[in-house]
């Protein structure tokens, strides 16, 4: 199975030391990582054979998603192919497909899509970035990877309203905003009349989100389950190990008990994954209903999880030392990054059907 | 794996519609529907004849415990098609009440321990209603340490005399027969002195009385056994065997209770998108939005995993205790919904008259069932204990009475 091949790789080349690297600033990513997936073929999993990619499907996609996410792996995958990959898919037109699809789903290049401007969680009409005659400007807050993104795709507005547009990034300026994940590379990207292009023909920008936003939430639950399962794991094994008046600390009922909630919201949450990957390869009718499902039960269990690692490890938990914090931040930034928990919770109940 | 029906699937399923169709009580549908939570409405009907009618027309036809072998009474059907027929016999299901603890946890113990001869005699009338089993079990003292149970069996001759109390028993009062779990060995630690049977229910020296429960009804009952006699042959599994064949039992009832439990989602849903509150529109209130997510995530969860179990099952593997997570799940989820719906009602929302009140007043039958489901068949305690220790592999219970005969275990009042 790929999902084997891609966990042994992680394993041997993805430990916590490669991830401590990228967040005490020594590289950006991890490019060695990055190059060992393009090598394996991983960026390219769900692109069509037509642009480069290995047209192994969504499901291979969401299980890679899994392992990348367990491991925590510091490397742009997220940005580079569930959104920038994604968007390029659906909007682009042949000749943007042509051109950048090969390169990403090679690895060779990185791509992302930047939409927040501000501290605010953004809606339809607080964009202010602004594309006219071929020229990009205004400034983007925080990009996902942003440092290291070779090319963006950017909600912008237009004299027609909302539109997605691609632009390279070598002329435009950008810094690294610091954030509760410092391995997500986020940066603010300032564009000043830089050169840009519509993606594909013209189109609702903001409903372009949506739905690029709702095929990568599944893909984003996916990560944030791979993350919550070895978060408990680790719970459970020092739990074993860890001894307090005279035994285990996992034989106390109220650590035992922690745990097996988070087991139940893992559960949960791994059940509406598996429906919405199959929703997602099938490209069926419910898909935004499976999508932000799976996003809100994920969304929920990774956190639970991660919060709970530390309470399980006590003082430990919380020093630099212990790994505990790799999976907290993570799974903070996780839950933020495509829409909090409340806008993926309204998202699920407009998606209702009218008779439950 | 697959979420939508294979062609062999909607071929099944067709027929399972075309005979429902054709057979169903349909002048029992309107009451059914709208059945208080915890009861079968049947209007002007008996609940019991009415069950029992509905299930020998399926056993007449093959449709009645589909998946058992054909010889007992079944259809020998795949566990799909099994779970196709649940889904399309919808409302009628809920006239099925009296036979769950017969069909879903006295059969397969049956099944997997009583003789050839006794499985042919028994098996098809159980499956077509016309004889109804209870589970004896619990008791006065020992519900959650089940092992620490005290009713006695005692070798007489070709016979074994049982003295002793059960309790929490569904249905005994209508029940034909039961299958009884006994101590026949106080002098060795507790686990190991368990003996299983099955019993005539009208044997000489049962009493049974119901239990009026906190909510007013009264579904279970306290049996008391007084030198009533069971042959030997009516054993199930070894002498000191009957933990296993318990836990044969429990981890069907698991199954049974997890597989088709409410979650009172439906309900809370139906509530919201009427209900006008202060700010307008229930479902129009961000607060009222986000419970709403967390409970279809939660309910969904559990459909998707039942789903993954039943697909497990199909390749010939066995659900393990992850299937404990149904009824943990549902019975919380199900205790928070009413509570929420009620409030957001305000003093309306303590009406319990079911002319009165929205949807006869179901929300309100949960909030005073809804605590048993948290504690019948394994509290929200046990259930965590068995995630944790057989799910998570954490350390057992520290237990005062490990390796202890039975006699010797300190027993309090």
């Amino acid at each position: 199975m790929v999902q084997d091949q891609i966990s042994r790789f992680l394993r041997d080349k993805c430990d916590f030391s490669v991830f401590r690297s990228v967040l005490e600033g020594d590289e950006p990513y991890a490019e060695a990582v990055w190059r060992g997936l393009s090598e394996m073929g991983v960026q390219g999993s769900a692109i069509s054979g037509d642009y480069g990619g290995v047209d192994a499907g969504y499901l291979t996609l969401c299980l890679a998603a899994r392992e990348l996410g367990a491991h925590l792996a510091p490397v742009p995958f997220s940005s580079s192919i569930y959104l920038a990959a994604e968007a390029i898919s659906r909007y682009g037109s042949e000749l943007q497909k042509e051109t950048w699809l090969p390169k990403l789903a090679a690895g060779q290049v990185i791509g992302t899509l930047a939409v927040s401007e501000s501290v605010l969680e953004p809606t339809s009409d607080s964009i202010a970035t602004t594309f006219a005659n071929g020229k990009l400007t205004g400034v983007k807050l925080i990009v996902p990877h942003g440092l290291v993104a070779d090319v963006a795709i950017v909600l912008a507005k237009t004299d027609e309203g909302l539109s997605l547009v691609l632009t390279e990034l070598e002329n435009s300026k950008r810094e690294k905003v610091d954030t509760v994940d410092p391995t997500m590379a986020s940066a603010t990207i300032e564009f000043s009349e830089v050169d840009a292009q519509v993606l594909g023909s013209a189109h609702d920008g903001w409903a372009a989100i949506s739905d690029i936003y709702n095929r990568a939430a599944v893909l984003y639950a996916f990560e944030q389950i791979g993350g919550a399962e070895q978060a408990l794991q680790m719970a459970v094994n020092y739990a074993k190990e860890r001894f307090a008046f005279g035994r285990p600390i996992g034989s106390f009922q109220a650590l035992k008990h922690m745990m097996a909630d988070m087991y139940v919201a893992l559960k949960l949450a791994e059940s509406n994954c598996y429906y919405a990957a199959w929703a997602l390869q099938n490209d069926t009718d419910d898909l935004d209903l499976a999508a932000a499902t799976a996003r809100v039960s994920a969304t929920q269990a990774f956190q639970l999880c991660a919060r709970d690692n530390i309470q399980v490890h006590g003082g430990m938990g919380f020093t630099w030392e212990f790994d505990c914090h790799l999976y907290y931040r993570r799974s903070n930034y996780l839950t933020l990054i495509i829409g909090g928990l409340s806008t993926w919770e309204d998202k699920l109940v407009y998606a209702l059907p009218d008779v439950a | 794996m697959d979420f939508s029906d294979t062609k062999e699937e909607a071929a099944f399923r067709e027929e399972v519609q075309g005979w429902i169709a054709e057979n169903a009580p349909d002048y029992l549908f309107e009451s059914l529907s709208t059945s208080g939570f915890g009861s079968t409405g049947t209007g002007d009907y008996d609940p019991l004849t009415e069950a029992k009618k509905w299930q020998k027309k399926k056993a007449d036809a093959g449709w009645a415990c589909i998946q058992w072998p054909k010889e007992y009474g079944g259809r020998g059907a795949t566990p799909i098609e099994s779970v196709i027929w649940g889904q399309e016999e919808g409302v009628y299901a809920r006239l099925s009440g009296n036979f769950i603890i017969g069909q879903g946890m006295c059969a397969p113990t049956m099944m997997a321990f009583a003789s050839e001869e006794h499985k042919q005699h028994y098996l098809p009338k159980l499956a077509s209603g016309e004889e109804v089993w209870c589970q004896l079990f619990s008791e006065p003292h020992s519900g959650s340490d089940l092992a620490g149970l005290r009713t006695r069996a005692e070798k007489d001759g070709d016979d074994w005399v049982i003295n002793g109390q059960k309790i929490w028993t569904s249905g005994a009062q209508h029940s034909d027969y039961g299958i009884l779990i006994t101590r026949t060995d106080p002098e060795v630690p507790k686990h190991r002195g368990l003996t299983m049977f099955f019993l005539d229910m009208k044997s000489e020296g049962i009493d049974i009385r119901p239990i009026k429960q906190s909510n007013g009804d009264s579904g279970f009952n306290e049996v008391y056994f007084d030198n009533v006699r069971i042959p030997d042959s009516q054993r199930l599994g070894g002498v000191g065997d009957g933990w296993k064949v318990a836990l044969t039992t429990l981890m069907n009832e698991r199954l049974a209770i997890g597989g088709s439990i409410a979650t009172g989602f439906a309900e809370i849903k139906e509530l919201v998108d009427e209900l006008k509150i202060a700010t307008g529109t229930a479902i129009d209130n961000p607060a009222v939005r986000s419970r709403l997510a967390d409970w279809y995530a939660k309910s969904a969860g559990l459909k998707n995993t039942a789903a993954r179990a039943i697909s497990a099952l199909s390749k010939g593997e066995t659900p393990g205790p992850e299937n404990s997570i149904g009824k943990l799940v549902a019975g919380g989820m199900m205790q928070d919904i009413a509570k929420f719906a009620l409030d957001l009602q305000g003093l309306g929302g303590a009406i319990v008259d079911p002319e009165i009140q929205a949807s006869s007043a179901r929300l309100q039958g949960m909030l005073m069932r809804s605590p048993a489901v948290r504690i019948e068949g394994g509290t929200d305690q046990i259930l965590r204990n068995i995630i944790s220790e057989r799910v998570l592999g954490l350390p057992e219970e520290m237990r005062a009475d490990k390796g202890m005969p039975f006699s010797k275990i300190p027993k309090g009042g």
